[in-house]
């Protein structure tokens, strides 16, 4: 036993002598996690987040979240002398002047774009593969408000430096709070402390961005985390895994080294992408003037889907009453992602209510062997892939020579057509992907070999798969769809008749399946 | 009914396949020599860090391909940074990947649902301990608590109404009043009409009086723009039309949808395009919106000249600028 052994464990013996824990810290040391390179988007997640809680102490201790106004006189000539806030000042100080500032600033602005990025990479793999069933419906509901700050913190974040794009953004939201039906002017005239900008918008939102919402964001994380630890991480399907196992690897030493060491590298790619490619220079922006504007003003990519839905937006405003209805905003900025959440969050009830499966989950589906739900997926993401390049359709404008009214009127148009045509069509590849599995249970693999038969026939010959193999393809469930007939054993219809013929309507589309192969099928192929 | 067949027999985990440095010691001391080498690099990284902070000027610029001219200072301590950590990160995972055993561990899960004794007892205690505190009987108490918690959330709800005044008409009126002056921003002189020629667009704002000082919160109402078009490629109303002065149009320049600074013109159509959702307005016809999300044209300033021949506003806006909100009337 080397040195360092002996001194870890007497670091444990002086911990259970203090805390008595030795029982529960050696289970929690041997815990085991199932790998799956698709469950380290989470951990992405968490090592931006962190990395950004210490970027942005850093960026505090220069910050100046003020907008009074100042005189520029600093290292970057081309401002020097022009007035502008104490924010944007502040900011420029920290590019210019600290030695290493600047390059804290990308590494906190590019950890933000990997968080989201990562985050809803992480998202997207729990839906796909039906992680968020039960037991697992809070953590679906805690990372869904997660995402959701994240959208909100993120653009507080980069509104702060009261630059001229930032500033712009600032206004647009000010006139969504205006647009609010009754109470919008007032929400807005308290928020900025009377009309925009005035001088209290920049020092509240920093106390939210690195006070409030940092808190829940911690709060929330360590719920989240907690589930995952107490609940068991899921698996993926294969031989030896089951619902009442986990097969992995234990936390001491494998997972300790493997996520430690794989929050370095998220941090050592971070500063490298901040080193070489340099992001948001809001010294070339200048500061912020509502008189003033640049072409291409774009947010950040998390945002932009949001730009982009208020782009589109066909140009209705209500006047009646002495009132203004401004539904070109309401409509894109509020009801459509309210929708879009309020529907993502409710997401495992609706599942289960149109399946009827109440039983806990804790293997994973491959998206194939879930046709309906993979096709939603795809849909929502086509939605909102709309979304972005309409948010983006000046840009596009300018790089491809079109001009921004065909790109506007291809997302008018295609944010209605091409979703639905997305689910249609990632259906019918589930359900074709699922034929293959069949056949490949069934009729083995392609060999690549030609065999002459003695009549002259040409036929490939078909390696069968081995068991570990037929297995993986064939473990899944196939539910049949719920049946909740209109009348009873009296001849009497039942209450709620239309809800459940509606429900078992969308129950028998929800099941939609290729059988997969049975025993009795394999049996069969035995004897040929 | 039910399409569920029983499922194929599990023929169970796949046999362990050992590493090579499982069995070879030589791979298992090269794997080791990899190790340290990588955590040597994060340390030589961690002197290029040092170095690049303490000794290198930051107005050293050097030619980097690829990356053009290149300040040496942030570069360097950029990628000494970087080194620094991700080779701690490569060589922990290169170590638990290649030397730390690598045997898969089978854990069991246990269904979440308690024993049904368990959860009899504890549906039991609640009950229990919501009759003890007599909740169900005592309706003038349930009803004078939710009351109360009713409306406990109301104090720290109307703390929060000192936040801003309240908006009064300050979303109706601008800046300008009937003769004010247009100067120009930047520079705060004076407009004449020939300072304008055909074509030629200006941004301006109201003449500032004694003693006043130009806030943020004045140019985002005040901002206006002008533009100078031939006096015959208005299409404008009779009314409208008087507002203009030699072919001189004023619009704010807020726009109407979500008040960013309408500030691209196109001068062979004579549109305005807003930057942030491309609504696009037709000058020629007061501003009319031609395409995009914005539902009204952008507010026009009424001018003319005054009597030293500079350029007024002949009466202040006649409807609000800038985005639309409830207590708006048109």
């Amino acid at each position: 036993m080397s040195t360092g052994e002996k001194a870890l464990g007497s670091v444990a013996n002086y911990v259970d002598e203090r805390t008595g824990a030795a029982a529960w810290m050696k289970k929690n040391l041997n815990k085991v996690f199932p790998d799956h390179w698709s469950f380290m988007l989470g951990e992405v997640t968490l090592y931006s987040f962190i990395i950004l809680l210490l970027s942005g102490t850093f960026l505090t201790f220069w910050f100046d979240p003020s907008q009074r106004e100042v005189l520029y006189e600093g290292e970057y000539q081309p401002l020097n002398g022009l007035k502008m806030s104490a924010a944007y000042a502040s900011t420029l100080h920290i590019s210019f002047d600290i030695r290493g500032g600047l390059l804290m600033r990308q590494i906190h602005h590019w950890a933000a774009l990997l968080f989201m990025a990562a985050m809803i990479a992480h998202l997207l793999r729990i839906f796909f593969t039906g992680a968020f069933r039960k037991p697992r419906e809070f953590n679906w509901i805690i990372g869904v408000g997660l995402v959701t700050l994240g959208i909100v913190e993120g653009f507080l974040g980069y509104s702060l430096p009261d630059d001229l794009l930032s500033g712009t953004g600032i206004r647009i939201a000010e006139a969504i709070l205006q647009a609010i039906p009754v109470v919008g002017t007032y929400l807005a005239f308290f928020a900025f402390g009377g009309a925009f900008p005035g001088e209290a918008f920049i020092p509240r939102i920093f106390t939210v961005h690195v006070l409030l919402l940092p808190g829940i964001f911690l709060a929330l994380i360590t719920v989240h985390l907690m589930l995952v630890w107490y609940q068991k991480h899921t698996q993926f399907p294969g031989p030896g895994r089951t619902e009442k196992n986990v097969v992995g690897y234990s936390l001491m030493p494998i997972y300790m080294a493997k996520a430690g060491g794989f929050f370095f590298i998220v941090f050592g790619i971070t500063a490298f992408l901040s080193t070489v490619a340099s992001i948001n220079p809001i010294w070339l922006y200048g500061p912020y003037t509502p008189g003033q504007i640049s072409a291409g003003s774009q947010p950040d990519w998390y945002m932009g889907w949001l730009d982009g839905l208020v782009r589109m937006s066909p140009p209705i405003e209500t006047h009646a009453f002495g009132h203004t209805i401004s539904w070109n905003i309401l409509i894109p900025g509020l009801i459509v992602p309210g929708i879009l959440f309020t529907g993502m969050a409710l997401y495992p009830f609706i599942e289960s209510w149109l399946t009827g499966d109440k039983r806990e989950h804790h293997l994973l589906d491959r998206p194939r062997n879930v046709p309906n739900r993979t096709a939603l997926g795809a849909m929502s993401l086509t939605f909102i892939v709309v979304t972005v390049i309409n948010g983006g359709n000046d840009i596009i404008a300018t790089n491809f020579s079109l001009t921004i009214n065909q790109i506007m009127w291809a997302s008018r148009i295609g944010i209605f057509v091409l979703p639905p045509l997305a689910f249609i069509i990632t259906k019918r590849l589930c359900l074709s992907l699922q034929r293959a599995d069949r056949d490949l249970v069934l009729h083995g693999k392609e060999s690549g070999t030609l065999l002459r038969l003695p009549h002259g026939e040409f036929v490939e010959v078909h390696q069968p798969l081995n068991a570990h193999e037929t297995f993986a393809l064939t473990q899944h469930e196939q539910r049949p769809a719920l049946v909740l007939p209109t009348f009873d054993d009296h001849g009497v219809k039942r209450p709620r008749a239309m809800l459940n013929k509606w429900r078992t309507r969308m129950s028998s589309a929800v099941s939609e399946q290729i059988q997969k192969p049975t025993p009795d099928d394999m049996k069969e192929i035995e004897h040929h | 009914m039910s399409r569920e067949v029983a499922p194929l027999s599990d023929p169970g985990l796949p046999d362990h396949v050992h590493r090579k440095a499982d069995t070879d010691p030589i791979a298992e001391k090269k794997a080791e020599r990899q190790v340290a080498l990588f955590f040597a690099f994060s340390a030589l990284g961690t002197i290029l860090f040092i170095y690049s902070y303490l000794f290198i000027h930051h107005d050293l610029f050097i030619f980097i391909p690829i990356l053009g001219s290149t300040n040496a200072h942030q570069l360097f301590l950029g990628l000494g940074l970087t080194c620094s950590l991700l080779f701690i990160g490569m060589g922990a995972v290169h170590w638990a990947k290649y030397l730390m055993p690598d045997n898969e561990v089978i854990a069991h899960r246990h269904e979440f649902r308690s024993p049904e004794n368990e959860r009899a007892d504890f549906i039991a205690t609640v009950k229990e301990g919501a009759a003890a505190s007599g909740l169900g009987r005592r309706s003038i108490i349930k009803r004078s608590l939710a009351l109360s918690m009713g409306l406990v959330g109301l104090s720290p709800l109307l703390l929060l109404r000192d936040l801003g005044p309240l908006p009064e008409k300050q979303l109706e009126t601008t800046s300008w009043k009937t003769g004010t002056r247009l100067v120009t921003d930047p520079g705060n002189r004076p407009i004449k009409p020939a300072d304008l020629e055909v074509g030629a667009v200006a941004q301006v704002l109201p003449e500032l009086v004694e003693g006043q000082e130009r806030t943020l919160n004045n140019i985002g109402k005040d901002a206006v723009l002008l533009i100078r078009l031939r006096p015959e490629e208005f299409q404008l109303s009779p009314e409208r039309l008087s507002w203009t002065h030699e072919g001189i149009i004023a619009f704010s320049k807020i726009c109407s949808h979500m008040g960013c600074a309408v500030a691209l013109y196109e001068q062979q159509t004579k549109h305005l395009l807003c930057p942030c959702h491309q609504s696009t307005f037709d000058v020629p016809r007061a501003a009319k919106v031609i395409f995009g999300p914005a539902a009204r044209p952008l507010p026009q300033l009424a001018i003319t000249l005054d009597s030293e021949g500079y350029l007024i506003a002949k009466q202040p806006f006649t409807e609000p600028v800038g985005p639309s909100f409830w207590e708006r009337s048109s």
